[in-house]
């Protein structure tokens, strides 16, 4: 009952964008958005910046979450409710805050050049995606019981360096791509961020489209959610992998003893 | 000097006072536990020793090398934790490899001795599972022989055996002590399971509130206990309430009955003493040798198997008995009438209980 709330309006979208040519199924749709060179233009540029705020969150949200589990465990709830605030704040709110904080009469006017509101745009992602990126990693952390894991690396000898390099990360790697995947479905299709800066990202493409045109809008949708699913189950694959194991076990065996027989 | 030289360690977390004044000198090879009840200051001891605290006051020493301002990875110290702390991302194999693998050993040599040490924990056939395949007990053989790959200096283990059920626990503790007399090295085991100290070790560190409270050998540990602590923290005690008639004779008065210990005592006449009896040093039938016997009532009898522990009440006291039970002669039933009995110098003179409360 509840999933059809979610599916039949789904299925209806996913049909509706077939119905481009009268009388007829056909991707038309489809391939008239995939041939329109602006959604090319905006669908890499919002690829770029979501790949930039995964890049820097992890950055800044690994080592932060290794420090305080590490050396300031009574801080954790702190930087816990830190994290949060980008759930509770709009982003409506961040980016008239940011527009004021770097706008062109401050004293970092980061707004007047495009590589500076780029920086901006990816610096607001980063802020938008630190719930889920921090839950991840700190989640992650908890699973492996980070703090004996550096004892006993650092008693057998390794420096911190390659503790962090060799034991931390490598155990980590699963639930930062959890994050990332989680940064990367926040960012894409993100509006209200991109648009009041006036970047040609995905999100507001999307909406443009969705208020001149009928059968493309549907076809986008269509598509944007086949990508957040696809997000989704690669998320579930990395994340449940065991170490040791191929990432999709059944499917590399199955390709291995073709290549043998 | 010894090998491994702790003096005047102590160590306070903010106001909170953890381990104070504590001195240990241990030898070449030697097996020594840390003993004491929980939070008494047993794993931070363990842990500035391994470096991974740093001690408010006093000096670390091992191998005549002063480590107390070194950092863990430079201290050449082997940790066993109670959570086994395997490295989930690497197999047996490369769990043990790590340490040698960081000294810069090259390849053949260190597949050689990785071999060597998993054969002598009897995981050979398990190299190449990872920590997730493997029970518990297989997981702290990975890790103790992950811990003496790269011949550490000294061995620390932190309670290795809580976390396994009590079978694996006996045959594990069996093992990582044949493990350690091959090898001769020397040893710091923290638990606070008594057996465990005392069937595995040269020497126990009896510890209470970060003090040490006692240091001796296990039999003297529980034959000889220095204090009230630890006379009633290792073994089961039965205490009597006497008074002092000659200190220096060593006549005291248990209910009214005149009792020669054989020793001095030191309380002055008229104080009041607490004594103590083992409960296998009680008797019941068999009373030939006993210097004092009493009459009793049987209240609870317990079989257990080799053991048979009997609760009675004499002379206004209950007191619990040890003894092995006989082929071929059933267990006296409770409520039955009996003599006991026990010999004057098996009683255990405890020290007095201090006046003011602190
Ligand atoms: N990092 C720490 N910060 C504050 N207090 C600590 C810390 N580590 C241990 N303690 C306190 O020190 C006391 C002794 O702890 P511990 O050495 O773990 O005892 P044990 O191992 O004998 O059970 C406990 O009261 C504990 O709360
Ligand atoms: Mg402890």
């Amino acid at each position: 009952m509840a999933a059809s709330y979610f599916l039949v309006p789904l299925y209806a979208t996913f049909q509706f964008s077939l119905q481009m040519q009268r009388g007829q199924w056909s991707f038309e749709a489809y391939r008239v958005v995939l041939g329109d060179q602006r959604f090319l233009n905006t669908i890499s540029y919002s690829a770029l910046a979501s790949l930039a705020a995964i890049i820097v969150g992890a950055l800044i949200v690994v080592p932060t979450a290794y420090w305080v589990r590490l050396k300031l465990p009574r801080l954790r709830p702190v930087i816990e409710f830190v994290t949060l605030l980008p759930l509770i704040i709009p982003p409506i709110v961040l980016v008239f805050g940011y527009i004021r904080m770097y706008g062109s009469s401050s004293l970092l006017p980061l707004t007047v050049s495009d590589a500076g509101t780029n920086l901006l745009m990816v610096m607001g992602y980063v802020v938008l995606s630190l719930p889920y990126m921090y839950r991840a990693v700190d989640n992650g952390m908890a699973v492996i019981n980070i703090a004996t894991l550096t004892e006993a690396a650092e008693s057998l000898g390794a420096s911190r360096l390659r503790t962090v390099l060799s034991v931390i990360f490598p155990n980590l790697r699963s639930a930062i791509i959890s994050g990332a995947f989680l940064t990367f479905s926040i960012s894409f299709g993100e509006f209200v961020l991109a648009s009041l800066l006036n970047r040609d990202a995905f999100g507001p493409y999307l909406v443009l489209i969705g208020q001149d045109r009928a059968y493309e809008p549907a076809a986008l949708a269509s598509m944007t959610f086949a990508l957040t699913w696809g997000c989704m189950v690669l998320m579930q694959l990395y994340a449940n992998r065991k170490p040791g194991q191929r990432l999709l076990p059944r499917l590399f065996a199955r390709i291995k003893g073709k290549s043998q027989s | 000097m010894s090998y491994l030289s702790i003096s005047g360690v102590t160590k306070s977390f903010g106001s909170n006072l953890v381990v104070q004044g504590f001195d240990l000198e241990v030898e070449r090879g030697e097996f020594v536990s840390l003993l004491g009840p929980s939070g008494c200051g047993k794993t931070t001891m363990l842990r500035i020793v391994a470096g991974f605290e740093s001690p408010s006051a006093g000096r670390v020493v091992m191998s005549g090398e002063d480590v107390t301002n070194l950092t863990p990875n430079k201290r050449r110290v082997g940790m066993v934790f109670q959570s086994y702390a395997l490295f989930p991302n690497m197999s047996v194999f490369e769990n043990v490899a790590f340490g040698l693998k960081i000294a810069g050993i090259p390849r053949p040599e260190l597949e050689r001795r990785v071999a060597e040490l998993l054969e002598m924990v009897g995981l050979s056939a398990l190299k190449d599972r990872y920590s997730y395949q493997l029970s518990g007990g297989q997981q702290q053989r990975v890790a103790l022989a992950r811990a003496l790959a790269p011949r550490p200096r000294v061995l620390l283990l932190d309670e290795p055996l809580s976390a396994l059920d009590a079978q694996i626990r006996v045959s594990l503790r069996t093992e990582m002590r044949q493990i350690q007399r091959e090898l001769g090295i020397t040893t710091l085991f923290v638990t606070h399971d008594q057996e465990e100290a005392l069937s595995m070790s040269d020497r126990v560190v009896v510890m209470n509130g970060g003090r040490v409270e006692q240091v001796d050998v296990p039999h003297r540990i529980y034959q000889a206990p220095a204090t009230r602590f630890v006379a009633g923290f290792v073994g089961a005690l039965n205490l009597f309430e006497a008074k002092v008639i000659n200190a220096a004779k060593g006549t005291v008065a248990l209910s009214g009955v005149e009792i020669a210990l054989g020793r001095k005592v030191p309380h002055k006449a008229g104080e009041a003493i607490t004594l103590a009896l083992r409960p296998e040093a009680l008797r019941h039938g068999g009373l030939e040798d006993c210097d004092v016997v009493l009459p009793a009532i049987l209240s609870d009898v317990e079989f257990l198997g080799s053991v048979l522990r009997l609760r009675a009440s004499a002379g206004g006291a209950t007191v619990m008995i040890d003894s092995f039970s006989t082929a071929g002669t059933a267990p006296p039933v409770p409520g039955s009438a009996t003599t006991i009995g026990f010999r004057a110098s098996d009683l255990l003179v405890l020290d007095p209980v201090p006046a003011q409360a602190g």
